[in-house]
């Protein structure tokens, strides 16, 4: 008898862990269906750049062949052209400039204004958080007309010293934002301890958040190198001269002609302009995804 | 080293008065536990002795300055966290140095101190780990010895074992106590353990609703307690209230907590109780001054017998639970002596460890 009772809830066991086991395992095979779908979806586009960018003028200007593949050989020739013979470097090094300028300046303005909203507790401080927040849920396509004028009316019109004064308007508020969160969720009694040990303000902050809250402010910091990397409206509207012109409109604008399309090239731009945020999301993919969720769930 | 005083502190946030005017003496080297319910005001005032949270009115000296306006780095306190509040990116080394960094304390300075009081608390091999990989324990020992090589005037102790497991907070306990006795600094420390209070404590402070309800030794007060909530709070199980009432018999005097039982009191207390005689009273007596008879017969007068509620077994001891005149009662009787629940049992009151208490007040008689 107490075999008997002992038996059944055994294979009962046992039969709930195979049938466990079986929908893990379907569980499994689905995702990695899906996964598969969706990398095929995401990844179709930028292979197509590679093979364009590869190809030679004459092969892309013969219709009858396959354009997902190459057929005449790889050649590197579109960009060595676009290196050489554009300004496609130029709009490169302007681009450095205005995102390494952009990146400093949004995260010494919002480390600092984190802080203070985040955790000097001050009249007004959640009011304040809220507004810099709802700063950013203006689109830049509305801004630029008035900005436009401040703009020409300082005299960074057609300067690209002009981007990194406007980028920051939409920079600082999601980064402000992302780091006030980032700051609360740090427990007080970090710097009460901080105090107790004889840290001022600017110690507490340098020597205790800044290391303990790099997470999110590496998510800050790859955040405003995107939008800096990435921003067109601006550009488009408040640079004309090829010497101050950003990567995005630059090669757009040099590469296209009228109704001719450098098609060879403007993939090769693509590609190279791509490289740096992609080498950085490698490098710090991590650290963002971990910045974003904490400051998601604590702000 | 230095001693702390209190004078008239009031602390209020808006309306709300968490601390009421409080008047407190700590004399140098001492240790002493400010202990209550949650929201009493012990980690409050504790809060405001650090510097933490700014004083309503009132004055708080160290080492006899005022230090009200003084920020808590100039107050030249430590103080240890319930949730240790470790630095996560620095090792146990720098999280105990960082406090003399700061100070600017040479290096070598630094690293003798540091290691002292690695020794004295036994975590020298865990210098390099940082917080997120030490135990509970371990953490806290760091956090005590961030606070250790300061060498402060006073440190304070914020409920620091309250997120301990109990067998390693009994362990954490004897360690304060015993590094309290190598350091001989003036010690401030806030629990809701009464039983911490009573282990650690030179001079035990019992605070409630913001006020000061008793100031005493452990022994004090355990066994005079000044209210009724002292009464109760101090010592565990609590203390028994069995609502009575004092009658005249003969020359002296009886509490009457049943139709059927009556106990006298004792001659030494006569001349404190007999303005009460007629009033309802509320008699206090422990647990352990409700026993199985243990006088060989001779007096029998406090004895009497009760139904058992409850029977709870621990081992050295049983705890019984019996219902008098509504009210329940717990006795603490030898284990050999114990019958079973449902049945009857003699049991006898110690009734020279009485307390009476003026229900109106509050006030212990």
């Amino acid at each position: 008898m107490s075999t008997l009772a002992a038996t059944v809830p055994a294979v009962r066991r046992a039969r709930s862990r195979t049938s466990l086991h079986r929908s893990r395992r379907w569980a499994l095979i689905a995702s990695y269906v899906f996964l598969i779908m969706f990398a095929i979806f995401f990844l179709l586009p930028p292979y197509y750049m590679v093979v364009t960018a590869l190809k030679s003028d004459a092969e892309m200007a013969r219709l009858a062949t396959n354009p997902w593949f190459i057929f005449d050989g790889v050649t590197l020739d579109q960009f060595r052209i676009l290196l050489t013979q554009t300004d496609f470097l130029i709009f490169f090094k302007n681009t450095v400039i205005v995102t390494v300028c952009v990146v400093a300046i949004t995260m010494v303005v919002s480390v600092l204004a984190a802080f203070a909203l985040g955790r000097m507790k001050f009249w007004g401080s959640s009011v304040l958080a809220t507004g810099i927040f709802l700063t950013y849920l203006v689109p830049d396509t509305l801004l630029f007309i008035p900005m436009f004028q401040i703009v020409k009316s300082i005299g960074l019109l057609n300067s690209y010293w002009g981007m990194v004064l406007v980028y920051p308007t939409l920079t600082v508020p999601f980064c402000t934002w992302i780091m006030i969160g980032y700051f609360q969720s740090i427990p007080k009694e970090l710097d009460e301890a901080a105090l107790i040990d004889g840290a001022g303000h600017m110690q507490m902050l340098f020597k205790i958040f800044i290391p303990v809250a790099l997470p999110g402010i590496i998510a800050a910091m790859i955040f405003a190198f995107t939008v800096s990397w990435a921003a067109f409206v601006y550009p488009m509207a408040f640079l004309y001269s090829s010497d101050q012109q950003v990567l995005t409109v630059g090669t757009v604008t040099s590469l296209i002609r009228g109704d001719v399309y450098k098609w060879g090239m403007l993939m090769a731009g693509a590609l190279v302009a791509a490289a740096p945020p992609l080498v950085i999301y490698a490098f710090l993919m991590d650290y963002y995804i971990a910045g974003l969720t904490s400051g998601a769930t604590k702000g | 080293m230095a001693e702390v005083a209190l004078h008239q502190v009031v602390k209020k946030f808006g309306d709300v008065e968490a601390v009421r005017a409080i008047d407190l003496d700590i004399p140098d080297n001492e240790f002493v536990v400010l202990v209550g319910p949650s929201g009493c005001g012990k980690s409050t005032t504790l809060r405001m002795i650090a510097g933490l949270e700014e004083v309503t009115s009132g004055n708080i000296s160290i080492g006899g300055e005022v230090v009200n306006d003084l920020p808590p780095k100039d107050r030249d306190i430590a103080m240890v966290f319930q949730n240790y509040a470790l630095y996560p990116h620095m090792t146990a080394y720098e999280n105990m140095s960082f406090g003399l960094k700061l100070r600017k304390f040479a290096k070598a300075e630094i690293r003798q101190r540091v290691e002292h009081a690695a020794r004295i608390l036994d975590i020298t091999e865990l210098l390099d780990r940082r917080p997120k990989a030490l135990s509970g324990g371990q953490r806290q020992r760091v956090a005590m010895g961030r606070a250790i090589v300061r060498n402060p005037k006073v440190f304070l102790f914020d409920e620091p074992l309250s997120n301990l497991d109990a067998k390693l907070r009994v362990q954490m306990r004897t360690e304060i106590k015993r590094v309290h006795q190598k350091v001989k600094t003036t010690t401030v420390y806030v629990t809701h353990d009464q039983v911490e209070a009573m282990t650690l404590a030179d001079r035990v402070v019992v605070m409630n609703h913001g006020r000061i309800e008793q100031i005493g030794t452990p022994q004090e007060l355990y066994h005079h307690p000044r209210t009724r909530f002292v009464a109760g709070f101090i010592g565990s199980p609590a203390m028994n209230f069995i609502p009575c009432q004092l009658e005249q018999a003969g020359a002296g005097l009886r509490v009457r907590i049943s139709d059927t039982i009556a106990l006298p009191v004792p001659a030494a207390n006569e001349v404190r109780y007999r303005p009460m005689v007629g009033k309802e009273l509320v008699l206090g007596l422990r647990p352990e001054h409700i026993t199985e008879p243990r006088h060989n017969g001779r007096d029998d007068s406090c004895d009497f017998a009760a139904i058992l509620d409850v029977v709870e077994p621990l081992g050295m001891e049983t705890m019984v639970f019996i219902t008098i005149a509504g009210t329940e009662v717990c006795g603490r009787v030898e284990p050999s002596s114990a019958v079973d629940a449902g049945a009857s049992m003699r049991l006898h009151a110690n009734i020279d460890r009485m307390h009476l208490i003026d229900p109106a007040t509050g006030a212990v008689i």
